[in-house]
């Protein structure tokens, strides 16, 4: 076993509050890091009080705050910061949610430490003393088991990846403020504009349980897919050709190139299942189509295959479902 | 201005992809290509070449049949290609592939200094996305990924990108030279016509090996990789599927269907 703590990246939105999928890496870490416990970075100067019980529900020891003047949301800050917290943690182990700009990260930090770094891990073990990453790869075809053969590790995780449980035992998280030493070359990248993207009062479509997903055969009209997601307490996603259409924002499209997702369940509705959206939700755990063309290529992986007409067969789901849910 | 794109040879993405029993993709299936996100990256120097009077190399490392996606980098345009061929290289992991890279970069710069280096934002084999950062972590350039859009204004000597990424958008700037990855949103990349194929054909590739720009084989490839796949196996096939045609009640199935399997 690691007898050196495991490090998370406390991923959190612009209010304090933790991203969903980062329970999920603190119950990974907890069962690789056994005694040596987990330790949390704090990377912004957003107020970490909100966090606090979750981080005490999940038994994080210790929390770095980093702290500088510098952005911490360029990437090669945020390196820096990651840096600095390796060393005040003496962590060989890195655990960060798979976004772009963590991965940004990642890269910078394995050219400079000699960590190995695995990306879009959905599980981790340890074995013979090394970290063991779980992925799926080539669109979900296949699955590997990927040993760190460096002395340090830089695992990005997938949402979805594990339940989040609590620890057995609460504890009473120590903060600390952690000067971070930000190298020259790291501040060369300026900010001109950073724009939040506005909450859709769903799900976030990267990290949720179900989403519902619609492509061509809506021809724009969301209304049944967003029922349904409603009703599933869900999150919408759609097709490129959606969201080139204009139907639905650049946001919501999934695909090897757009948002990556694995939810418990998806739903495809008028989702035709084209290479490139296949990258990008092959591995969710359940899959349900529903589209008229029974030659569909989504039929080929789908757990529960409708050949139908979304706006009938959708609606009536919803309603199914709500009646069952009293 | 002179700007190299680093582009990958990969199994096509409509193909029937394989991992061997080493856990590495197999790439000797006759049907690889230039990777598609990497296209977009060819177009997006060219397009900045056109505009500001530049060159453009086209630079990969792979075996032998690699060469053809810096073939298909000529056929669109680009006036240079070089491709880094040594054995010693199979088996890196994308940090080694990117010191590969970084190394030849800097070869190129011996010639004739490079102001941008252009990489698309994932090859769709592996889809780590590391390289792009790690190549300029390794040339200590700034990096500006994942740019939807890209401007450069030589006078003032600076490239300018938006972003999207999960919760926010972006606009960055950076003083040349930099290192900037685009998606496959930032343009439609152009086809090779019937002269750009034929100029093509005149067009040279320089071979280098890791001799040739100074590199250790035991820190690239296999030798040098951090991380090594254990097991690589095909996943199993979904069992217990339903396939209906609707006949009325198909949606109150499914909502049936998914109460059953504890899935709301």
């Amino acid at each position: 076993m690691t007898v050196t703590p495991v490090l998370v990246l406390l991923d959190h939105a612009p209010d304090g509050s933790l991203r969903p999928p980062v329970r999920e890496l603190l119950t990974l870490a907890r069962g690789v890091a056994g005694e040596a416990g987990v330790h949390g970075v704090w990377a912004g100067d957003e107020d970490l009080d909100a966090a606090l019980p979750v981080l005490a529900a999940q038994g994080v020891s210790t929390v770095h705050r980093l702290v500088t003047a510098a952005d911490v949301h360029l990437s090669a800050v945020l390196a820096d910061g990651l840096e600095a917290a390796l060393g005040a943690s003496g962590a060989s182990l890195l655990l960060l949610v798979s976004s772009f700009d963590n991965k940004e990260a990642a890269a910078r930090l394995a050219v400079r430490t000699g960590a190995g770094v695995v990306t879009d891990a959905d599980g981790l073990t340890v074995e013979d003393g090394a970290v063991v990453a779980h992925k799926t790869v080539l669109a979900g075809t296949w699955t590997t088991r990927c040993a760190v053969s460096a002395p340090s590790a830089i695992v990005t995780v997938k949402a979805n990846a594990v339940p989040a449980q609590d620890a057995a035992s609460p504890s009473s998280p120590q903060v600390v403020d952690l000067p971070v030493e930000v190298r020259a070359g790291s501040t060369r990248v300026r900010l001109v504009e950073r724009t939040e993207h506005a909450a859709s009062g769903r799900p976030d479509l990267g990290s949720a349980n179900v989403v519902v997903v619609g492509g061509r055969g809506t021809e724009g009209d969301f209304t049944a897919v967003e029922e349904l997601a409603d009703v599933l307490g869900g999150a919408v996603g759609a097709t490129r050709v959606a969201t080139d259409e204009g139907w639905i924002g650049h946001d919501a499209q999934i695909g090897q190139t757009g948002v990556t997702v694995s939810p418990r369940l998806y739903v495809g509705a008028g989702v035709s299942g084209a290479v490139h959206h296949r990258g990008g939700m092959q591995a969710s755990g359940t899959i349900v189509a529903v589209n008229s063309d029974p030659d569909a290529p989504i039929f080929e992986i789908a757990d529960f295959g409708i050949v139908g007409d979304l706006f009938t067969v959708l609606p009536q789901a919803a309603a199914e479902l709500r009646r069952l849910q009293g | 201005m002179r700007i190299v794109v680093c582009v990958k040879f990969v199994p096509d993405i409509q193909s029937d992809r394989q991992l061997g029993p080493d856990g590495r993709v197999v790439r000797d299936g006759g049907d690889g290509t230039l990777n598609e996100l990497d296209e977009n990256a060819v177009e997006a120097a060219l397009a900045l070449a056109e505009e500001h009077d530049g060159q453009v190399v086209v630079l990969t490392v792979g075996p032998d049949d690699a060469v053809d996606a810096v073939r298909k980098g000529l056929q669109m345009g680009a006036d240079e290609a070089v491709h880094v061929l040594d054995d010693d290289i199979a088996g890196a992991d994308a940090i080694g592939t990117a010191t590969v890279l970084a190394a030849a970069v800097r070869r190129l710069s011996e010639d004739a200094p490079v102001d941008l280096v252009v990489t698309g934002m994932a090859g769709l084999d592996g889809l780590t996305s590391l390289l792009p950062t790690a190549i300029a972590e390794l040339l200590d350039l700034p990096a500006l990924p994942l740019a939807s859009s890209l401007t450069v204004d030589p006078v003032a000597g600076t490239a300018t990108v938006t972003r999207r990424l999960d919760h926010a958008t972006e606009t960055l700037t950076a003083d040349l030279p930099v290192l900037v990855s685009v998606t496959d949103g930032i343009n439609e990349p152009r086809y090779p016509n019937f002269k750009g194929i034929m100029a093509a054909r005149k067009k040279p590739v320089t071979t280098w090996t890791l001799a040739d720009l100074g590199v250790d084989p035991a820190t690239v490839g296999a030798a040098g990789a951090r991380t090594r796949v254990l097991e690589a196996a095909p996943r199993p096939p979904r069992e217990d599927r339903v396939l209906v045609t609707d006949t009325g009640d198909a949606g109150a199935r499914l909502a049936a269907w998914l109460v059953e399997r504890k899935l709301v």
